[in-house]
Order: C-alpha cells, then sequence, then structure tokens
C-alpha cells in the first residue's frame, strides 16, 4: 500500500471542493490553468499574426493608398477606445486583487466595471463601422473612394494625386478582418466576465482559489494588447503628412 | 543517351543532361542508403534473434556514432545542394539574345504568340539549337507550363508576367502539360512543342502573313492614344520611351527600379504605382480596357524601341536588367 | 486505497465497464474513453478517404477519364487529401494514442485538462458533420492546398463549408497540443523527470508544439479565403490588386510543420516497439529526444519548399533548399538509431515489430526522395508530378500509417484487454508491406517521366505504370480491412490480456488491461530509468512475473 509524499498530499488536498480529482494538489491545479492559459494566447498571437503579416506585405506594397486610406478612420475615436481598453486592464488587475483579497464585492464591483468599459469599446466601435457604412468604403459593391494620397492637399488641384481605390478597398478589407477579429475576441471576453461576475457574486471565489478571474485577465490583457498593436497600425500611418 | 529508355522521359534540351545526372547521383546516393539500412536491419533482425540464454546487451548510445552519422549525411546533403542549387541558377538565367516567346494561359488552354506574330494554341514551334525565352502570364487562375523533357515548369500567374527559358537540342514532339491544378479541364491543358530543325522552322514561320508583335504593339500605342504623351522628344508630358526597356529607371519616390516586362505592365494598368521623377502623374490606367493579350503586344513594343540602343542584359531572375550607358 | 471491485462476471472493474450507457460514453472526461470516442470516428473517415482513393485509382487504370466525369474526379482528390489529412493522420496517433496513454505513461489520473479533451472530440465531429455535409451536398475541388484565386474565385462549389470544416478540426488539433504540453509539463508522477520519459512522451510534445503554434495560421489564412469568397474582398486576388503567392505563405507555413504533426507521433510508437522487442534500451535516448525537438523547430522554417516554382525570388529559393536540408540531418539520426537499438538485441517477430522493421524502411525511402525534391534543379522537373505523391504517400502511409498499425497492434492489448490474433497480425502486415510498394513505388517513375499529379486523364504511355499502382492498392485495402475485422472479433473472442503481455518497459504496462478508470491503484513514484529491460524479464520465460 503506497504513503508516499504525494499520497498524502492528496488526501488532505481532496478535502477541497474546488480541487479537481485528477490533480495531487491545488498548486499543481493552478500552475496548469496557468501554463494552458499562456499556451492558448500564444495560438492567439499566432492567429493574429497572419493577419499583419498580409498586413505588413500590403502597407508595404500600396504604401501611399494605405496612408490615405487610413486617415478615413476618426483617429481621436480610437484613442478614446485605446484609453479605454487600458483602463479596462486596470479595473481587471484591481478585480484579481480583490480576489487575492478576499473583497467579494470589490471583486464584483470591478468585473462589471471592466464589462462596461468592454461595452463602451464595443459601442464606439459600432458607431466607427456604421460611419465606414455611411460613406461607402466597406469593401464590395458598394465601395467607392475618392480620396487624396496624404500630402497632396497643398497643391494645385490640377497637380493632386489620388489614392488608388483598389488598393485603398485593400485595407479596408484588412481594416475589418483585423478588427472585426478583435472585436469578435472582446464579445467573447464580455461573456466570460459577465459569467465571472455572477458567479463571483456567489462567493465562488475566494483567496484560495480565483484562478479563472486570473487566467481570464490574462486573456484580456491579450486582447489589449492586440489593439495597442492595431491602432498605430490602422490609425496613425502617414498623419505627419 | 536516354532518349528511348523505357520508363525515362525524352531528353531534349540543353538541361536535360544536367538534371538527369544530378538525378542519377541522387538514385545511387539513396540505392545504398536504402540498401545499407534494409541490409542492416535485415542482418541484424536475424544474427540478433532470441535465442535461449542469450540476453540483449544494453548500449547506452554513442557520441561519437551520432557525430559520424550526422556529419557524413550532411555533407552529402550539401553537394545535393550546391548542385542542385547551381542547376537552379541556370534555369533562372536566360542567356541574351534569346528568341521571346508570349504566353497567356487560361481556362484550360494555352495562347502562344511568336515576336513574328505566329500564333498557336496548345502548340509551341522552335528551332532546334536556339535559346528561347517564354514571357507568361495567366488570364484567370494560376497554371504551371511544363515541358518534361526539357526539365523545367514554371508557374504562370495572373497579373504579372513569370519567365522560362530552353534550348532544345532534338528535333521532335514533346509533351507540354499545365502543371497547377487549374479547375475542370486541368488535365486537358496539354499540347505540344514542337522542334524543328532551322530551315523547316523558317518554312513554317514564313506561312501566313503575320503582322510581327511589335508592329502589332506600335499601332496599338497609337490607336490607344501612348502617342501623345509619350513622344520620341522631350515635349511630352510622359517620358520618352525610347532605349528604356531593360534600364534603371529614377522614381519621384526616390527608388530606382528596372524596366523590365512587369514594370512596363504596370505602368499601363496602375500607372499610380511608379511615377517617374520630374513627371506629374497624369497617365489614366488602361486596366479593363486592353487584354493581355494586347499587353503582351505593346510590351514587345516598348523593347522593340531599344533596337536602335545596345543590348539589354538580363539578370539572375531572368528579367531584363540596367546596362550602362554606351 | 481502493481495492478492485469484481463485477458480477468476475470480470475486473476497469474504465470499459465503470459505468454503461451512452450519455456516460458522450458525456465522459475519461481520456480512455474519449481516445475509444477518437478511435471509432478517425477510422470511419480513413475509410471515406479510403473510398475515394479506391475510386481515383480505379479511374487511372485508363488513360482515358472515363470512370467518373473531370468535375467528379477533382472532387475526389480534393476530398481525399482533406479527409485524410485533417481527419485521420493528424488527430490519428496523438488524439487516440497520445489521449489514452499519455497520463498513464507519466504516472497521472488524466490529462491537465479532461473536459477541453472532451471538447477537442466535439470540435473534430463538428467539423467532421461539416465535411460530410460538403461531401453530400455535391463536394469541394479545390485540391487540399485550397489554392487562390481558384478556390475564392473561379469555382462554384462547396468551398466555403470545407474551409469551415478544416478550421474547427484545426481548433480540436490546438486544444489538444494545448493539453498534452500542461500535462508533460505538470502532471508526472513523482520520480518521473525529464530524462526519464518514454520517447512516445517526447515525440507528443514536440508534436504538441507544432499543433500549437502552426494550426492557427492556416485556421486564418482559410478564414481570410472564406471572407473573401463571401464578400469579394481581395486579399489574395490579383485582379483587385492581391497577391495569389500571400495565400501559399500563409498556407505552407502551417502545412508544412502539419506533416511533422503526423510524422513524430509515428516516430515515438517505433521508438516504444523497437525497444520492447529487442528487449533493450534505445540507442541514444538523449540524441532521440533532441532530434524530435530539432526536426519540430527547424520543421517550422521551411514552408517555401513548396513553392519553388511557384514565383518566389531565386534568393528566397536557395534560402530554403538549403533549411530543407537541416531538417533531414535529425531525421536521419533517427533511423540510424533505431537500427543500432537492435544491434545485440534479442529479438522476436511479432505484428508490432513488423510494422516497425516496415516503417524503418519505408521512411528511409520517403525520406531521401524528400532529398531530391529539396534539390532545387530537380525540384523544378518533379514537383506538382506523381513523385511528388510518391514522397508523400512513402513518409505518410509508408511512415505514418505503418506506425499508427503498430501502436494499435502493441497497444491493443492494454486498450481492449484482449489478444488479437498473431497470425492475422502478421498476414495483414504484410499484405500491407506489398500493397503499398506496389501502389506507391511505380509513382516515382511516373513523376520523373512527367506525369503531372491531379491529372484525370494521362498519355498513354503512362498506363503500364498506373495499372501496377492500382493493382497494388486493392492489396493494400485487403491489408487494411483486415485488423479492422480482427480487432472487432478480438473485443469478443480474443484471449484475455495480461497487464505486460509484451514484456514491456513503461508505466502503463503496471497497470491492468484494461486499465482502470483512474489509471492506477496507487499513486506510482518512478524510481527507474525509461527501457529499463536489464531489469524486465521476457515475457515467456517468467509468466509469473507480470
Amino acid at each position: 500500500m503506497q504513503t508516499s509524499p504525494a499520497a498524502v498530499a492528496e488526501n488532505h488536498a481532496h478535502d477541497n471542493p474546488a480541487l479537481l480529482h485528477h490533480f495531487a494538489t491545488e498548486a499543481q491545479q493552478k500552475d496548469a490553468a496557468s501554463l494552458g492559459m499562456w499556451l492558448f494566447l500564444a495560438q492567439e498571437v499566432m492567429f493574429f499574426g497572419g493577419m499583419f503579416c498580409a498586413y505588413l506585405v500590403y502597407r508595404y506594397k500600396y504604401f501611399g493608398d494605405f496612408g490615405s486610406a487610413s486617415q478615413q478612420l476618426n483617429m481621436w475615436l480610437g484613442a478614446v477606445n485605446t484609453v479605454v481598453l487600458i483602463c479596462s486592464s486596470l479595473t481587471v488587475v484591481l478585480a484579481v486583487r480583490a480576489a487575492q483579497l478576499g473583497k467579494r464585492m470589490a471583486l464584483v464591483f470591478w468585473l462589471v466595471l471592466t464589462i462596461f468599459l468592454g461595452l463602451v469599446f464595443l459601442g464606439i466601435k459600432a458607431d466607427e463601422y456604421a460611419e465606414k457604412f455611411e460613406k461607402h468604403h466597406v469593401p464590395g459593391a458598394r465601395f467607392s473612394y475618392h480620396e487624396l494620397l496624404p500630402g497632396q492637399e497643398g497643391k494645385p488641384a490640377a497637380e493632386q494625386q489620388y489614392a488608388n481605390p483598389r488598393h485603398a478597398e485593400m485595407y479596408f478589407s484588412l481594416y475589418f478582418a483585423m478588427t472585426g477579429m478583435h472585436a469578435l475576441h472582446m464579445i467573447i471576453g464580455v461573456g466570460i466576465f459577465a459569467y465571472l461576475a455572477i458567479m463571483a457574486y456567489k462567493g465562488r471565489y475566494t483567496p484560495e482559489y480565483y484562478t479563472p478571474v486570473e487566467n481570464s485577465g490574462l486573456y484580456w490583457h491579450f486582447v489589449d494588447i492586440v489593439w495597442i498593436y492595431l491602432f498605430p497600425l490602422l490609425y496613425l500611418i502617414d498623419r505627419h503628412r | 543517351m536516354f532518349q528511348h529508355v523505357p520508363f525515362w522521359p525524352d531528353s531534349a534540351s540543353t538541361l536535360s543532361p544536367y538534371v538527369d545526372g544530378l538525378y542519377i547521383f541522387l538514385l545511387l546516393v539513396s540505392f545504398a542508403m536504402t540498401g545499407l539500412i534494409f541490409t542492416m536491419v535485415g542482418l541484424f533482425a536475424v544474427k540478433f534473434r532470441k535465442r535461449p540464454g542469450v540476453k540483449a546487451e544494453q548500449i547506452e548510445g554513442s557520441t561519437l556514432l551520432e557525430l559520424t552519422w550526422s556529419i557524413i549525411p550532411f555533407g552529402v546533403m550539401m553537394i545535393f545542394f550546391v548542385w542542385g542549387a547551381l542547376i537552379y541558377f541556370k534555369e533562372r538565367t536566360p542567356p541574351q539574345n534569346t528568341a521571346e516567346v508570349y504566353v497567356v494561359a487560361k481556362q484550360w488552354m494555352w495562347k502562344i504568340e511568336h515576336m513574328e506574330g505566329q500564333r498557336e494554341i496548345n502548340e509551341l514551334h522552335v528551332p532546334v539549337g536556339r535559346d528561347v525565352k517564354l514571357i507568361m502570364t495567366s488570364q484567370d487562375v494560376i497554371h504551371s507550363f511544363y515541358m518534361p523533357a526539357f526539365r523545367i515548369k514554371q508557374d504562370v500567374l495572373p497579373g504579372r508576367y513569370t519567365m522560362e527559358w530552353f534550348h532544345a537540342t532534338k528535333p521532335g514532339t514533346y509533351h507540354l502539360f499545365c502543371a497547377e491544378y487549374c479547375g475542370t479541364q486541368h488535365s486537358g491543358m496539354i499540347g505540344s512543342i514542337v522542334v524543328m530543325q532551322d530551315r523547316d522552322y523558317m518554312a513554317w514561320m514564313s506561312g501566313g502573313g503575320n503582322q510581327p508583335l511589335a508592329v502589332t504593339g506600335q499601332k496599338l500605342f497609337a490607336e490607344l492614344g501612348c502617342i501623345t504623351c509619350h513622344r520620341s522628344d522631350t515635349q511630352g508630358r510622359g517620358p520618352n520611351l525610347v532605349g528604356v526597356f531593360g534600364k534603371p529607371v529614377l522614381l519621384e519616390d526616390g527608388r530606382t527600379v528596372t524596366a523590365d516586362e512587369n514594370y512596363v505592365r504596370e505602368s499601363i494598368l496602375e500607372p499610380g504605382a511608379k511615377i517617374v521623377k520630374g513627371f506629374k502623374p497624369v497617365m489614366p490606367t488602361f486596366q479593363g480596357q486592353v487584354t493581355d493579350e494586347q499587353l503582351n503586344a505593346l510590351v514587345a513594343y516598348v523593347k522593340s524601341l531599344n533596337q536602335s540602343q545596345s543590348g539589354q542584359g538580363v539578370n539572375a531572375t531572368g528579367m531584363a536588367t540596367a546596362t550602362p550607358q554606351p | 486505497m481502493a481495492t478492485a471491485a469484481v463485477v458480477e462476471t468476475g470480470e475486473r472493474e476497469n474504465y470499459l465497464n465503470a459505468t454503461y450507457g451512452l450519455k456516460s460514453w458522450l458525456l465522459t472526461v475519461d481520456h480512455k474513453r474519449i481516445a475509444l470516442l477518437y478511435l471509432i470516428s478517425i477510422t470511419f473517415f480513413f475509410f471515406i478517404g479510403g473510398f475515394f482513393a479506391l475510386l481515383i485509382r480505379l479511374e487511372l487504370l485508363t488513360p482515358a477519364g472515363d470512370l467518373v466525369q473531370s468535375d467528379v474526379y477533382n472532387k475526389l482528390f480534393t476530398m481525399h487529401g482533406q479527409v485524410m489529412i485533417f481527419f485521420f493522420l493528424i488527430p490519428a496517433v496523438p488524439a487516440v494514442l497520445g489521449n489514452f496513454l499519455i497520463p498513464i505513461m507519466i504516472g497521472a489520473k488524466d490529462l491537465a485538462f479532461p473536459k477541453i479533451n472532451l471538447l477537442s472530440w466535439y470540435l473534430y465531429i463538428i467539423g467532421g458533420t461539416l465535411m460530410i455535409y460538403t461531401i453530400l451536398a455535391g463536394g469541394v475541388d479545390t485540391g487540399w492546398t485550397f489554392y487562390t484565386p481558384l478556390s475564392t474565385e473561379f469555382l462554384d462549389t462547396n468551398v466555403i463549408s470545407a474551409a469551415l470544416a478544416v478550421f474547427v478540426a484545426g481548433f480540436s488539433s490546438i486544444l489538444t497540443g494545448l493539453n498534452f504540453i500542461v500535462t508533460i509539463h505538470r502532471m508526472r508522477a513523482p520520480g518521473m523527470t525529464w530524462n526519464r520519459l518514454p520517447l512516445f512522451v517526447w515525440s507528443h510534445y514536440a508534436t504538441s508544439i507544432i499543433q500549437v503554434l502552426g494550426t492557427p495560421v492556416v485556421a486564418i489564412a482559410i478564414v481570410l479565403v472564406a471572407l473573401e469568397r463571401l464578400l469579394h474582398l481581395g486579399i489574395f486576388n490579383p485582379a483587385l490588386g492581391g497577391d495569389p503567392l500571400l495565400f501559399q505563405h500563409l498556407f505552407w507555413f502551417y502545412s508544412h510543420p502539419a506533416v511533422y504533426i503526423m510524422i513524430l507521433p509515428g516516430m515515438g510508437i517505433i521508438s516504444e516497439v523497437v525497444c520492447c522487442f529487442s528487449r533493450k534500451r534505445i540507442f541514444g535516448y538523449k540524441a532521440m529526444a533532441l532530434a524530435l525537438l530539432g526536426i519540430a523547430v527547424i520543421g517550422f522554417l521551411v514552408w517555401a519548399h513548396h513553392m519553388f516554382v511557384a514565383g518566389i525570388s531565386l534568393y528566397a529559393a536557395l534560402v530554403f533548399s538549403l533549411l530543407t536540408y537541416f531538417v533531414g540531418v535529425p531525421s536521419a539520426i533517427k533511423v540510424f538509431n533505431w537500427t543500432a537499438t537492435m544491434y545485440k538485441g534479442s529479438i522476436t517477430y511479432q505484428t508490432p515489430m513488423l510494422y516497425a522493421f516496415a516503417f524503418i524502411g519505408l521512411f528511409t525511402i520517403g525520406g531521401l526522395t524528400g532529398l531530391f525534391l529539396a534539390s532545387l534543379g530537380i525540384d523544378v522537373h518533379v514537383t506538382d508530378t506523381y513523385f511528388v505523391v510518391a514522397h508523400f504517400h512513402y513518409v505518410m502511409v509508408g511512415g505514418m500509417v505503418v506506425a499508427y498499425l503498430a501502436g494499435m497492434h502493441f497497444w491493443w492489448p492494454k486498450i481492449s484487454g484482449r489478444m488479437y490474433p498473431e497470425g492475422w497480425g502478421k498476414l495483414a502486415a504484410l499484405l500491407v508491406f506489398v500493397g503499398f510498394n506496389l501502389t506507391f513505388f511505380p509513382q516515382f517513375i511516373l513523376g520523373y517521366m512527367g506525369m503531372p499529379r491531379r491529372y484525370h486523364a494521362y498519355p498513354p504511355e503512362f498506363q503500364v505504370l498506373n495499372v501496377l499502382s492500382t493493382a497494388g492498392a486493392t492489396v493494400l485495402a485487403v491489408g487494411y480491412l483486415l485488423p479492422m475485422v480482427y480487432f472487432l472479433w478480438s473485443m469478443r473472442y480474443g484471449p484475455l490480456a495480461p497487464a505486460n503481455p509484451w514484456g514491456a518497459a513503461g508505466l502503463e504496462w503496471q497497470t491492468s488491461s484494461p486499465p482502470p478508470t483512474f489509471n492506477f491503484e496507487d499513486q506510482p513514484v518512478v524510481t527507474w530509468e525509461a527501457y529499463n529491460y536489464d531489469e524486465i524479464p521476457d515475457p515467456e520465460e517468467d509468466p509469473g512475473a507480470n
């Protein structure tokens, strides 16, 4: 009959209902969950990476046209969204802290605030999409584009050079693909936090067990970082001209 | 030597013996290695079969052996690499002054036009003993122009030109296959390469009063109005195109590019992409107004404007490149 | 600790009979049951893919395209490729044998994330359903490679559903890989250090890295293809300013490492089998583990060797050709080490070992022909011909499927608690070996002669070799059907298997056949090295020891 240290630890640890049967200790379970989330984020990097790759190729190839199309986006709304997301990462960190300290209502508060900020982001994004729709900048049959290349404003009308509409459409294809994929990840994130908020309200998370909060936080930080790359690449190119 | 060996393709170009040589070397090494492994495994399986009272000997390993059978195979592989790379260099570097043939691929046929104006469908007549370069594009999807007897193929892409060249050594008729899956009739997109003696080729060429491709291009150049801006003096709103082909071009944004076939094609379809320094971006696009065949004629015409200049060179990618001004 | 419950029939309680009912299987979180769910599903898809292959070979008996129409033929080879690659080869070893064995081999009770394991299976099933839908709705004819602009602009078949099927199956693969990595890192029993891990586990670790990092790239590539088709975007369409080569780069960035996802687990199996039936420790354990990792890493750097004639620059071609040779070295090391393991061994010829012999020979040939393809001068002539088809079938079928069969026979007693009939096993192995070579060796010759791939009809001079190939395919088909039949037969009529019928090393052989639900009666503590065959008695000599 085995009485290995692991077996003994196992017996005691299984008094904790949050500990799953196949783990020997809570520390092992927490470690595993953490490593799992990091691996998941690594594959998310590769997933978005493909689109960033496509963007880089065409930005290089259609340099001026991408600059022109980029300037059609509302830089200020984008900046507000960036601040909103960074704040939401802060609220997530505060939520994790609240969980660590066992402050149930503070945890719920910060989770709800995170959801709220996420929804603000999505609302602003929806507004931006609507504007693109009105201006016929959505790729497809109704696309139309007649704008100058960056830096052409000062020239006399006869000499002004316009952007190539097909290349601008390429920009918008990538814009919608990348921000759309990002928004989808945010919607999923908001859903996850809604679930967490309900569980937190019910007292599910304690200083001994708040792994879901922590790992969901990691996911949210990742979504935030993707935006921090998207914002300058999509909104800020050629703004100096 | 390998012309009539069963289960071996015809060998009809200057490149074929080189490719065959490397292939045979690879075959020999592979047979040797396969023989070695099969023999060792067979030998060990029998010699070290389980026998009563004889136990297996636990051997941890041998760093020396690991290094040996890493380094030696690696060395052999490097031979494969270098030899293959040298052949590849040869394949992708057309000589100067090749005969040129334009190929337009479409689902599911090959449309071929010689510089002298002859048009063919699914057949390519070439003279033996001459360098021939194919300048190819596709009207729709990706195809691939494959001539097994010459040991070469090259994917043919929509929207740009790709090249391949060969030097046929033996008269005869050889397979032409499309080698990139292109839809329903992919396996029907086949034809023949007909290599002829010079005399027979001249006879074939002179039949049927065709207009040289460059002359077709010259007529188009006038019809489409190109000539109004691209004048042969310095007064035009567009650059003078005489002597331009194959030379470096300085652009408005500071880059220097070579005026090769793809450059000329792009200039017609997307004039705004590269503006020559000192000129204004006023050229309209001809996207949708010229067919691929007409583009080929225009490219051929622009090339012909170099006739009075010194000949163009080609770089390693098979595209025209700069030569110093005389 | 828990005592073995004795059920009425006198049979011990194990994972198979612990609970009954459809729900207990479809909602299981037991990695062993999930492995069996996968076994049934991938076998189903194997026979679908195989059926398409038979039709292809039948058509190719004659030069004319007279059995089926061109459109149908194009669908046959497309779906043969998609089904075999995404629904058989990629999941087969990891999701069946890996799922079943990895926790047991490392002394754990289950994978790190059992529910995610079940989710993986359901994602596979959803992807598979989408694939079945695609087939029933008229098929898809893009080629398994989905090249643009053909797939985005020029076909009106079920491209989007096929793309979605592959996408969903891809996520099944990602989650499996993620599960394995965390399990191997965090769930090893006390004393099971990295240096004591069986190579089967190492091979799955390397495979999982590729699954996690590579699959998302093809996922986004096919999402973009689907979007492009739906919304007429121009990302890959030259007519709209896009670049078809961009798709090819994104596609092959995954699809080349994917072939290592397929072969590495097979290599892991072969290491286990060769050691057991030579009664010897593997020759060069460290080199073998490093070779697995080396193949996984370098495998990410060679993708454009599929694009040498696609229109990439000469310099890019040189770089990728050179790197492709680098990946050949660790593969060669493995073949030499398996051979050396047999030296001074005590070899027996049970079915798993026969498959291992076949693997070593056939993988050698397949790998060597890869060197042909890596050589630029040769590749220009033989790419897109039957030479490539022969090469990849040698490594994937002669390599991977043979290894899978070796593994299924080796661990069948553990999985089912029964022995398969050894005589039939040997016969099937022989049929597979002969049938396989007859099917695919002529295709090397066809390729060098110039017969392009994906051809429905061909010039008459290619017929003799095609007929040989089809003859081989029928023999091969029988070789595959036999195990189906006798494995099923053995579940009812096969003799009961002891815990360690082969006298093999490894924790999985120290628990009962089949194992109990939680794998071990007591938590194992490992104090011995891997492949400790010096300590393990041979099976016949000491029956009581097992």
